[in-house]
């Protein structure tokens, strides 16, 4: 074997390029959005969660609640979706 | 790359350094006055054989794409396409295939051929890169003259922390020798990016781990086992948890490739049990871009994270094996992965009755992740040889032993719940009048393997179990 031949490797990634995403942006206020709060699943993230709804409620927001099945897999795809078309906003809380 | 066409009649593939293909030019000579045309491919000396005007096979392409291993090969072909051959010089096959009677009447009837160039340990490296590599998709990277090709993968961020070996295309073509399957099938779909990867890049991966060709479908079945639902790969690498996959292998082939199931079974030293998991994890990062730091959030991880993976000691065990008592038979080559920690020492040297024993076992599982924690986490008991034995000679059964070991496990929530024995974590109050098995059914998995002496065993805790987290998965290694 050529020296040279050692010189070229395969690539063992996935080769994909990242995108960039634009982010939304961030509202002038919450009064008449609908907060999406997403429980993660994890023990006692729904003491943090009950607690932001009040304080969302209170600065007009709509709240609707949402929550994943396990905490340790990826939301559902329809979810992420039902959560897209119904909500501006959206919250996930994370607790351990 | 197409066939490359060959002539129709007869097609002579000789080399002049092969003996026997010296000794068979009268025979050649012999069909070319017969009424089938006939071509002679000639691997080394372009004038060989003089009399028969032969086409030299430059750049071995025919022998190649026609699998040539051996010269003299005749092949007859007919409207293009190959409808026989034979190999070496055996009278009755050359006059079987050619049609042609009387061959070689002053020659034995038999001698074998010699090994064709084509398949040259020297040169068939190349020869699979020459002919082959084009098949390969992966963008080629070029490692400028000034790199050092093993720094230039760490900076690439390619590697686990330790070197890797250079994915060339000839180290990569050798590897895909190691599987049936095609460089394009799909194997699986890698988390946490959720990024379907090939057999290649399987393969780049697994040449990069260290893995020889014949570890490569142990190394696919681990990624089946480990790319799914069931064992949600996802969160046992997001987790905080110190845990990563645990391959255990079973089957005769764990043999073939020269597995440690014995001596320092979890330790350093050999190549098939650290290469395997290796490559698994380095796909997970290279191909699922899962990356301490990033999507890996572990607190404090653990070694075993870099590889896990070993096989039962299946010849020495009194019990059936993990895979049988997971479905497969004793013959079926398998992998079963499990979201582990790294492995804990179980000391009992006094162990003599099984009673005795069984009761060190569970004492010791009871800590598991916290003395008080239950139903929560799976555990795999690896049994040593020394500790089987107290059993084997009570006639304990594998499932005897798991019986036992559960029955000394079912705890009382006094001692579970919230506050209890002065510390904080613990189960709800509101179980405080219940009996609570430390392990869920099926929660213990019972392998044999280890060095033969100490009376030591160990326990490989788990993770989130069931549906909620991992359950283990055992998969066929296929070839």
């Amino acid at each position: 074997m050529t020296s040279s031949m050692n010189r070229v490797v395969l690539d063992p990634t996935n080769e994909r390029r990242a995108t960039t995403v634009e982010r939304v942006g961030r509202p002038e206020s919450l009064r008449g959005l609908t907060v999406g709060l997403l429980d993660i699943s994890k023990a006692r993230g729904d003491v943090f969660i009950d607690r932001l709804e009040e304080r969302l409620s209170e600065m007009g927001a709509d709240v609707k609640r949402y929550k994943k099945p396990t905490f340790t897999k990826p939301a559902p795809v329809d979810l992420r979706h039902e959560i897209s078309i119904n909500c501006q906003v959206v919250i996930e809380a994370l607790a351990d | 790359m197409t066939l490359p066409a060959l002539p129709d009649g007869l097609v002579v593939i000789v080399k002049r350094e092969c003996e026997t293909c010296r000794m068979v030019v009268p025979v050649i000579e012999q069909l070319n006055n017969g009424s089938l045309p006939v071509t002679v491919y000639v691997q080394d000396d372009p004038a060989f054989p003089e009399s028969l005007a032969p086409i030299h096979d430059n750049d071995l392409s025919i022998s190649w794409h026609y699998d040539i291993e051996t010269v003299p090969t005749v092949l007859r072909i007919e409207n293009g396409v190959e409808v026989t051959r034979t190999v070496g010089w055996v009278r009755d096959e050359w006059q079987r295939v050619t049609g042609q009677t009387d061959l070689g009447p002053n020659l034995s009837a038999f001698r074998p051929g010699c090994g064709s160039l084509s398949v040259d340990p020297d040169l068939v490296d190349k020869l699979r890169v020459r002919f082959g590599a084009t098949t390969l998709s992966a963008r080629r990277v070029d490692i400028a003259e000034a790199e050092d090709e093993f720094e230039a993968m760490f900076d690439r961020g390619w590697t686990d922390g330790l070197p890797v070996v250079p994915p060339t295309e000839q180290r990569v073509m050798r590897m895909l020798t190691g599987t049936t399957r095609q460089p394009t099938d799909v194997v699986a779909i890698v988390p946490p990016d959720l990024v379907e990867i090939t057999i290649e890049k399987v393969a780049i991966n697994a040449v990069m781990a260290g893995c020889k060709p014949e570890y490569l479908p142990w190394v696919i079945a681990g990624l089946e086992a480990v790319c799914n639902d069931t064992f949600n790969i996802h969160g046992v690498l997001a987790t905080t948890m110190p845990v990563g996959p645990v391959i255990v292998c079973n089957g005769p082939g764990t043999r073939a490739i020269g597995m440690n199931s014995g001596m320092n079974v979890f330790g350093q030293g050999n190549r098939a049990n650290l290469t395997i998991g290796r490559a698994i994890q380095l796909i997970i990062r290279n191909i699922g871009g899962g990356r301490p730091g990033e999507v890996d959030r572990a607190t404090h991880g653990n070694p075993g994270k870099l590889s896990f993976c070993f096989a039962e000691d299946e010849i020495g065990s009194p019990w059936s094996t993990l895979a049988e008592s997971r479905g497969l038979s004793r013959t079926t080559d398998a992998v079963t992965v499990f979201p582990g920690e790294g492995p804990r020492c179980v000391v009992d040297q006094l162990a003599r009755d099984p009673e005795s024993l069984t009761n060190t076992f569970a004492a010791c599982l009871r800590t598991l992740h916290n003395p008080k924690s239950v139903l929560a986490f799976d555990a795999i008991v690896v049994m040593g040889p020394e500790h089987a034995r107290v059993y084997a000679e009570a006639g304990w059964d594998r499932d005897r032993v798991l019986e036992e070991i559960h029955a000394r496990l079912q705890i009382p929530g006094s001692e579970l719940i919230r506050g209890a024995g002065g510390i904080a974590e613990g189960v709800p109050e509101r179980l405080n009048g219940m009996t609570l098995p430390k392990f869920r059914p099926g929660g213990l998995l019972l392998v044999h393997a280890g060095g033969g002496a100490g009376l030591f065993s160990a326990i490989i805790g788990g993770w989130a179990n069931g549906d909620v987290g991992s359950q283990p998965v055992t998969k066929e290694v296929l070839p």
